[in-house]
Order: structure tokens, then sequence, then C-alpha cells
């Protein structure tokens, strides 16, 4: 089961279900039940039910796997219960009556045993969909059949959460944008999402499902676009007054459009450098969509360690500099009012007024120390086999296998 | 000395003029409307000289029967309250489409959907659960009252102080615009400055006081107060469910207490636990209120599942089929339910390992759940089924929850959940087994016991009224929200672009005006009943041919509840008891040991609303004072000796004699 590769080629998520159905018969009885629901959803433009990413996809053909597992079982007891509610009714004389009836050994083992295996089917879908699936793990195919061409680099994109609107930063082209995300089709895209202040949920829903962002934390979600179009795009987590106007617009572009797409984003003049993040990053509503043509360097990191403010000690340094046992007494007189404050008050009652704690070296020196520990890009292709993440993931192949000497 | 602000705050704490909202005309029309109710009641009890017998006989009672039926009062009460604010959601979203704004304000409509969660939850649901466990348990285990007999008013009185916090909410400043989980840092002082999340804070806090209590009251008297031959293995099924729920309570309401807490100290004294900077982290707020969470689910349901276990034996005529594999799902269901809560943040980034762990336990729980819906079902094959009230909402149950188990197996299956977590599907799934488990399951209990309670049974017509539009209100509320949620819709989402989405709303906003009808039906049910309480008269104690010993005593029950404490040989003692020609005994009885009504339960939870209000106004001196003045009343309790008083010999032979004249009159 840890193994989710057949002759070398990763099994998806329609290929294990076809697997687990074994036969077509029962495969193509059950696409003709499920069939008129689909349509009818379909028909009402039910994003999730017919994506244009495959990663959503695979989501879809997971979500109908389920159902259907489901349904085996759901369906009986429906008709069970009506079944015998109409038959055993107290008007029905015909019908047998045993008071006294209240065990069956081999009944108790049906009724524990049907679920039971069900679950085990699911089960197994699941741990293999949800590490298939690991919204950190590099995408290997781009669609059903088409594994990602190594030579492609991902699409890097840098997601910030605002009050109340999305930042999008393409480190690789120097741009951003605000509440406009654009991507070449059947390119891997690799995103990392924080936030600024509050939590909030990066959802597209033709492309993949979604992932929280988070102050001070990072995620990490990969997707593919298939399809050129226009998606819409949101925050599927409530995060305050302006949520309902969290909305974005995802275009899925041809190459060529594309690059066309990112030399109008060039072409604009404006910077955004430290001060206008600052600026930008004060709560407004329903925000239309804006460009920048070049943004700061490290402004990701910045914002993700909570250091966009010149002068602010940013949290990673902040940690290490705890882990090699913190600046002791020292580190108390650190600290500095806070001179700039977003919100109406941020401190509570009985504490001293909110403070800060200052950067130890200048902001230079810490991009230029940055720049030269950036790690190097993983591989986009993973067809690793599908482990728990705590474990190491074999070397060799599994039986055969030569013995690694020991060091004893 | 009006303009000295110092001063003023010193009084007042943040509370101005501004506090109130008499600029929002809902409100204000609102408050008219609450307090022109309010006078008329306080009218009508006066001209009827009702306070001293409510009080008497109500407010300071320790008997369990009537803290039931308060309980219960009070959640159909704020019913009403959580129920008004789902239409109120509901009307915005079917409104808000092609540039119209709806017409509530973000700073409105984000209360409405937090009150109308935090009120369906937790004075809703919890004071209706509890209300029946209180009520029922005792009786079914052949027990005088329970095990602390104070501590149940007290409970209750601080649950109700819990509500009147939050309605306090409506009238004075605001409340949370958080979600009714109120995660931070949406809910710290810096993102929520305002006295919503504090009212949110004290309000849970006060009432959780109470919940834990009547937990740990209701497990005493189940494991030490039951009736002599009553074995675990011979417990009525809704004592066992009650057991487990109580379990689960006594657990996991602490870890609320301790995460409230701990917020509240971020928001008054500036720790960081949950902050942003300095170290704080706010999943560790999201895990522990799940860790709390997800056993609440189980808290509300289980005692829903054991009442459909006494109905669907007591209307086919039958013994329940699989008791003891019942059983065991049920305790499987309480510790399972300890090991799932992380399904309800997938989304935030944990490893593909710890997500499959905890939607594979999730999944198993479907497994003990299934099996009771197959001993249901079971239990009705070869039977003799009556289609009362309570056989009804039991078969409307067993068809709905199975499809909102259905969807709920669905998002555990994390891959499935990242596309629908938050969503509309998400809404409509925990909808699904709410109103199709708990709340039909709680209108099956009302209607099952209230004979029991009231010595009348509840007006079948509009029970089936209240019925009929409950179900199909249901339906027509929440199936288009499924469809919403697979075509990406959000919850919380005040104002819509698409178009082709308003159908579906104006769908669900039909259904909530079909259960609107379904509630008011269930209002005029009670109303109809108590104008015809003679014709629907019991005189038996048992109008359903009942299986448990509650049953077996008179309805209403005497404060003692059985004159002789009955002796138990089978699983359904009372059916055992009249299939052996049990006689009742019409001789030797005895005074009977009785626990006295106190005032304390009530005093201390008015204390603990004027405690609630100062914390969350900052009005410091009348903190301090009223803090003082609960330990000064709680210390002052404890040398109160006059808890206990005998039931005169004499009343007990009177009160019985009563009852075999009622009897021997319908026997003839």
């Amino acid at each position: 089961m840890s193994n989710v590769t057949l002759n070398g080629v990763p099994l998806r998520m329609a290929q294990i279900s076809a697997v687990i159905m074994t036969g077509t018969t029962l495969k193509r009885f059950l696409a003709v039940a499920i069939l008129p629901f689909l349509t009818m959803l379909t028909a009402c433009n039910a994003v999730v039910m017919s994506p244009s990413g495959d990663v959503a996809a695979q989501q879809r053909d997971l979500i109908v796997i389920s159902t259907i597992l489901m349904l085996i079982i759901i369906v009986p007891v429906m008709l069970l219960t009506v079944f015998f509610a109409w038959r055993y009714r107290q008007s029905n004389a015909a019908a047998r009556y045993e008071p006294d009836w209240d065990h069956s050994t081999q009944l108790e083992l049906i009724i524990w045993a049907a679920p039971l295996l069900i679950i085990i089917c699911l089960g197994a879908l699941t741990w293999m969909g949800t590490h298939l699936l690991d919204p950190y793990r590099p995408l290997d195919r781009i669609a059903p059949g088409k594994l990602v061409d190594k030579q492609v680099k991902p699409l890097q994109v840098e997601v910030v959460a605002l009050d109340w609107k999305w930042l999008f930063i393409y480190p690789e082209y120097g741009v951003a944008t605000i509440n406009e995300l654009a991507a070449p089709v059947d390119r891997p895209i690799d995103f990392r999402l924080t936030s600024s202040a509050v939590m909030n949920s990066f959802y597209i829903p033709a492309l993949a499902g979604q992932i929280y962002t988070m102050p001070g934390m990072q995620t990490k979600l990969s997707a593919v676009i298939n399809h050129p179009g226009t998606f819409e795009g949101f925050s599927a987590n409530y995060s305050g007054a302006g949520f309902s106007g969290m909305k974005f617009a995802f275009l899925g572009l041809s190459d060529a459009d594309f690059d066309k797409w990112m030399a109008d984003v060039k072409a604009q003049g404006t910077k955004l450098d430290r001060n206008a993040y600052l600026e930008l990053e004060r709560p407004s509503e329903n925000e239309p969509a804006r460009r920048y043509g070049s943004v700061e360097t490290q402004l990701f990191t910045a914002v993700l360690n909570r250091c966009v403010e010149l002068g602010k000690m940013c949290m990673d340094e902040m940690s290490s500099i705890d882990a090699k046992g913190g600046l002791g007494l020292a580190g108390i007189n650190n600290v500095h009012p806070l001179e700039y404050d977003k919100y109406r008050r941020r401190g509570a009652i009985f504490a001293p007024p909110a403070t800060f704690v200052s950067r130890i070296c200048t902001t230079e020196e810490e991009e230029r120390m940055r720049a030269a520990a950036q790690s190097p890009l993983l591989s986009p292709r993973d067809t690793s086999p599908v482990l728990g993440a705590g474990l190491p993931r074999p070397t060799a192949p599994l039986f055969g296998a030569q013995r690694r000497p020991s060091n004893s | 000395m009006f303009d000295n602000p110092n001063l003023l705050k010193a009084v007042f704490g943040r509370l101005t003029l501004e506090s109130f909202p008499y600029h929002e005309p809902i409100l204000v029309g609102t408050f008219a409307m609450v307090a022109l109710g309010g006078l008329a009641l306080v009218g009508l009890l006066t001209y009827y000289r009702l306070w001293g017998y409510l009080w008497r006989e109500w407010f300071t009672s320790i008997d369990h029967k009537r803290i039931g039926i308060m309980y219960m009062i009070l959640g159909i009460v704020m019913l009403l309250r959580g129920f008004a604010d789902a239409i109120m959601m509901r009307l915005q979203q079917a409104m808000a489409f092609g540039g119209s704004d709806g017409y509530l304000p973000a700073h409105h409509y984000d209360q409405v959907f937090t009150a109308h969660g935090v009120i369906m939850i937790f004075f809703v649901a919890m004071p209706l659960v509890t209300g029946l466990m209180n009520f029922v348990v005792p009786l079914q285990i052949g027990a005088r009252d329970v095990s602390f007999p104070f501590l149940n008013n007290f409970s209750f009185w601080m649950t109700t102080a819990g509500a009147i916090l939050v309605m306090m909410s409506l009238f004075v400043g605001e409340f949370a615009k958080t979600g009714w989980l109120a995660y931070p840092p949406l809910s710290n002082i810096g993102y929520s400055p305002d006295v919503g999340v504090d009212y949110y804070i004290w309000a849970l806090q006060i009432a959780g006081i109470g919940t834990l209590l009547s937990g740990v009251n209701l497990v005493a008297t189940i494991v030490k107060m039951r009736a002599p031959g009553m074995t675990m293995m011979k417990l009525p099924v809704f004592t066992w469910t009650a057991l487990c729920t109580n379990v689960l309570i006594v657990a996991a309401f602490p870890v609320l207490t301790a995460v409230l807490a701990l917020l509240s100290l971020d928001r008054y004294v500036g720790t960081n636990f949950f902050t942003n900077d300095f170290g704080g982290n706010p999943m560790m707020y999201v895990n522990l209120i799940w860790i709390w969470g997800h056993p609440e689910v189980y808290i509300l349901i289980l005692p829903a599942f054991g009442i459909f276990s006494e109905v669907t034996s007591t209307f086919s005529g039958k013994r329940l089929f699989g008791y003891t594999s019942m059983v065991y799902a049920t305790v499987v269901i309480t510790i399972l339910a300890y090991l799932v809560w992380l399904h309800h943040f997938f989304t935030m980034g944990s490893g593909a390992s710890v997500n499959s762990f905890f939607g594979i336990t999730t999944m198993i729980i479907s497994i003990p759940t299934g099996a009771k819906i197959f001993n249901w079902l079971f239990t009705m094959y070869r039977g003799r089924i009556r289609f009362e009230l309570p056989m009804m909402w039991t078969i409307a149950f067993m068809l709905t929850f199975v499809i909102g188990g259905m969807t709920g197996v669905l998002l555990a299956v994390p891959p499935a959940d990242f596309v629908l977590h938050n969503s509309l599907f998400l809404v409509a799934h925990f909808h699904n087994v709410i109103i199709g488990g708990v709340l039909f399951g709680l209108f099956a209990g009302i209607s099952y016991w209230f004979p029991k309670a009231f010595g009348f049974k509840l007006d079948p017509f509009w029970g089936k009224m209240s019925f009929w539009f409950w179900v199909i209100g249901f339906y027509f509320a929440f199936m288009p929200l499924y469809v919403l949620g697979l075509m990406g819709v959000t919850r919380r989402l005040r104002v819509f672009n698409d178009p082709s989405l308003q159908i579906w709303f104006v769908i669900a906003a039909f259904g909530a005006v079909l259960i609107a009808i379904g509630i008011l039906s269930f209002l005029i049910q009670i109303y109809v009943s108590i104008r015809n309480r003679d014709k629907l008269a019991d005189l038996t104690g048992d109008p359903w041919d009942g299986r448990t010993l509650e049953w077996s005593t008179a309805s209403p029950p005497p404060a003692y509840n059985f004159a002789f404490t009955p002796v138990v040989h089978d699983l359904d003692a009372w059916h055992d008891m009249k299939r052996r020609g049990y006689t009742r005994p019409l001789e030797g009885f005895k005074a009977i040991h009785m626990p006295s009504n106190t005032g304390t339960g009530i005093i201390l939870a008015v204390l603990s609303i004027i405690f609630g209000f100062a914390m969350i106004w900052y009005i410091w001196w009348l903190a301090a004072a009223s803090f003082i003045a609960l330990l000064a009343v709680t210390i002052g309790h404890t040398f109160n000796y006059k808890r206990d008083f005998h039931i005169p010999a004499e009343d007990v032979v009177r009160t019985e004699g009563e009852r075999t004249a009622l009897l021997a009159g319908v026997a003839r």
C-alpha cells in the first residue's frame, strides 16, 4: 500500500478507483447511476465538480469515488428504513411480530462488518489520496498521463493575505499585483503563502483545494491550471468586515498571453517597496486589481517574519537568537514603543504600551545574508513513494536490494 | 461632574451613551418588542400574584424535574432568538445580489452569524439536551433526585446567566464579529478591540461552569444512584448515552475554559499566547478549541441517539435489538470523539500523514454510528410500529441523518475537505446532522416525555404540522446549500456577484420560512395542548406502553419520584414488571428524606452576570465588588445547615392514595 507506483508510473486517483472497483462493469454501472447527478451540477456551474486544474480534478474524482463507496451502504439503509417502517406498521396484522427477538450474532456481524469494509476501502483511498494530493508535495504530473517536464521551472508565486485584499508577488519576474493573479497553462505553480494580520484561506476552486494563510507562518500549495480562462479566487476563511469583498481574478493564460501580461505588468512604473507595502497593509475593502512593475526583493520574507517595518527584528532572527540562549537581560532593553499603529488600539488594558524588538543588523545587511543563504529549488517532480512525513524515503528498492553496510 | 471624563470612566468603564445602539432601527424595533413583551409578562405575573409561587416552586427548586423543565424553557426561548438570527442571514444572502448590499451592514451581519452559532450550540442545544437528561435520568434509574441537588439548580442558573449576557449584548454594546469559535488573531484585542469578544468570553465562561458542574452531577448520579439490581448492562440506553455525554462534558469543557482564559489573558493583561508577535501562536488556540469542540458535537448527538433508542423500542413494541452492541458503540464513539479534532483544520498545512490519521479516525466513527442505525432498523424489524409523533421524528431522523453522515465522512477525506472546507457544503453538512440528528431527537424526546412531565399528551395535529414543516423546511433550506458548496461558495459571505447563485439562496430562504412555520406550529401545539389538557390527559402514568422505570410512576411524578425504590431484574425494567404482574404497593409508606430548596443558585448567577458585565465594560469597582459578593455568598452557603427535610408519611400516603383512586378510575 505504501508504494503507489505501478510499473514505475505513479498511480493517480482515477486509476486507483479503477483498481479498487475491480471490473469495468461495476464502474460503468456506477458511472451511469451518478451521471444525472453530475450533469445537474455541471448545468448549475458547479465549479468544484468541473474544475480546470488537474489537482482540483483529482480532488473531484476522490469526492465522486467516496460518495459512490458510501452510497453502497447508505441507499440500502434508506430503502430498508422505509420498507420496515411500512411493512411492520401496527395496522399490518399479516407481518410477523416477535417482541422478544433482540439478538442475532450473524446480523450483528454483518452490521459491524459492512461499514467496516467500506471504511477500510475508504481509509486506503484516503491515505493514498492525502499523500498524493498533499498541497506541499511538488507536482509530478500536470494532467492525466502527462508528467511534469523536469526542464520546466515551476512558476513561483508568493501570496500575502492583507486586510482585505490579496497581494501576489512573482519573485522571478520582480513584479507584484493586487487582487489579480495570472499563470501560464500547464506550468506548475508553486505558491508560498502568509498573511499580514489575521487568518484567511486562499482558494481558487477551479485550480486546486484551499490552504490557510496565517500571520507569521508560511504555507505552501502546488497546483497547475489546464485550461485558459478567468476564474474566481477568494478567501475561504472569515477575516473581518471586508471579507466578502476579498475576491480576485485568476487568469489562466497561454504562454504567449502570459508573457504579454507580464510585460504589461512590468511596464507599470510603480514600485512596491517597504513603505508602499506598509501603506497597502492598512485595512481597505473591495480593492480593484492593481499592478506593481517592480517589487522590493525579500518583501515576502519580511512580511512572513513580521519585520517589514524598518528597525523591527525579524521573527526568524529572534528565534535563532533565542535558540542560542537569548540576549539575556540585554534583551529587555532592546524593545521600543510602537510608533505606527494600524488599529485603533493594539494593547490590552492592563498591559504596558505595545512595543517591538529592534533589529540588530541593518535591513541591507540582512537582505544580503538572506540572498546568500537562498536554498536551491527542489526538483519539481516528485514520484517518490507515499510514506509518512516522518519516515525516511527508501533510497533503494524495498525488495532484492543490497543491504547497506552497517556502522557497527 | 458629568464633564469629567476620568470620573465617568472610573464609574462606567468604557460604557457610554454610544454603547447603546439607538441609531440602529432593527435593534431599536427588537428592543421595543422585547421590552413590551417583557413588561406584559411582568404585568401578568404580578396581576396573578405568581412571583412568590415562581420563586418558591421553581426558581429556588432543587427538584431535578423542575430544573429539567426550566432548562427546556430556556432552550426553547433561546431557539427563537437563534432562529431570528438564522432568518436574518437567509434574507440577507437571498437579497445581496447584483450590486445590492442587502439590508445588513457588515458590522451587524457579522454579529448575527456569530450569535447564531453561539446561541444555537450553547444556549439551545445544550440546555435542551441537559434539560432532558436532568428530567429523565433520575426517573429512569429509579432515583429520587440527582446526587447534588443544589449543584443542579446552580448549574441551571449559571447557564441562564450566560444566555442573559448574550442577550444583553443585543442592546448594550455589541456581540463578537468573529464567527462562533472566535479564532485569534481576529478575536485578539488588536483586531477586535470592542466588547463583542468579551461578551463571548464571559458568557461562555459563566455558562461553562454550569455545564461542567451539571456534567459532574449527572455522572455521579448515574454511577452511584441506580436502583438496586440495575447493573451497568441493565441501564436504559438513554441513561447510557447520558453517562457518556457527561463523561465527555467533564473531560472536554475544562479545555474550553482554559483556552478562553488564555484568550482573556491576551485581551486583558497583554500576554502573547495567541498573538502574532512575541512568540504567540494562533494555531494553538485552534487546536485547543477543537479539542473541546469536536467532543461537543458528540455531547449533543449521543443523548439524541439514546432518545431514538428508547422511542424505537417503545413504539415498535419490542426489545431494543443488540443492546450490548448499542452500548459498546456509544462507548467507542465517546473515546473516538477525542481523536478526530484536527479534521476541522486539515487545510492549515498539517502534513499528509497527520491529515490522513485524523481523516481515518473520523471515518472509523461512522462504523459504530452505522451499527446504531442498523440496530434501530432491526428493532423495527418484526415489530408493531405505532406512528405516534416521537416515532415519526425517529423515521425522519434515520432518513435525514444518514445523508449528513455520508457528507461528514466525505469531508473527512482530506483532499475532499480541501475543496469543501468552510464552504456552504460544510454548513449544510453540520446542519444536516445537528437538525436531522440532535433537533429531531429533541423533538422526539419532548413529545415522548411531555406526558410524563405534565400528565397530558401533546396535541397530535399541531405536532404533525410542526413535524412536516420542520422536515420539509429542512430539506428546502439545506439541500441548496450542498449545491452551493459544490459551486464553490464559501460561508459567512455577506454579498455576492454571481447572479446564478441567487435562486439557490432564495430556495434556502423559503426553507427557512417553512421551518419558521414549524417552530410556530410547535408553540401552538404547546398552547393547544395546555388548553385541551383534560382531553389529552393521561392518568395512568404510562401513555405509550413504556418499557423503562420512568413510566412506572405517576405523571407528573410526585416530588419524591418513587414512593418505594424499585428493584430491577431485567433490562426493560418496567416492561418486565408489567409482564410479571407487578402490583403497586398500597401501604407501608414511610417519610421520605428530601433536599430543601435554596435561593443561593439564582443569587450566585445574578452576581455572576454583574461580574461578567463589569469585566466586559472595564468597570473595575463593580467587578471587584461583585466578585467579593460571589465569594461571600458561596462561603455563606456552606453555613446553611437547613438543607434537607422529610416529606411526612401522611403526605406520601395521601399522594399515593390519590394516584390509586386515579388508576382505579382508569381501570373502570
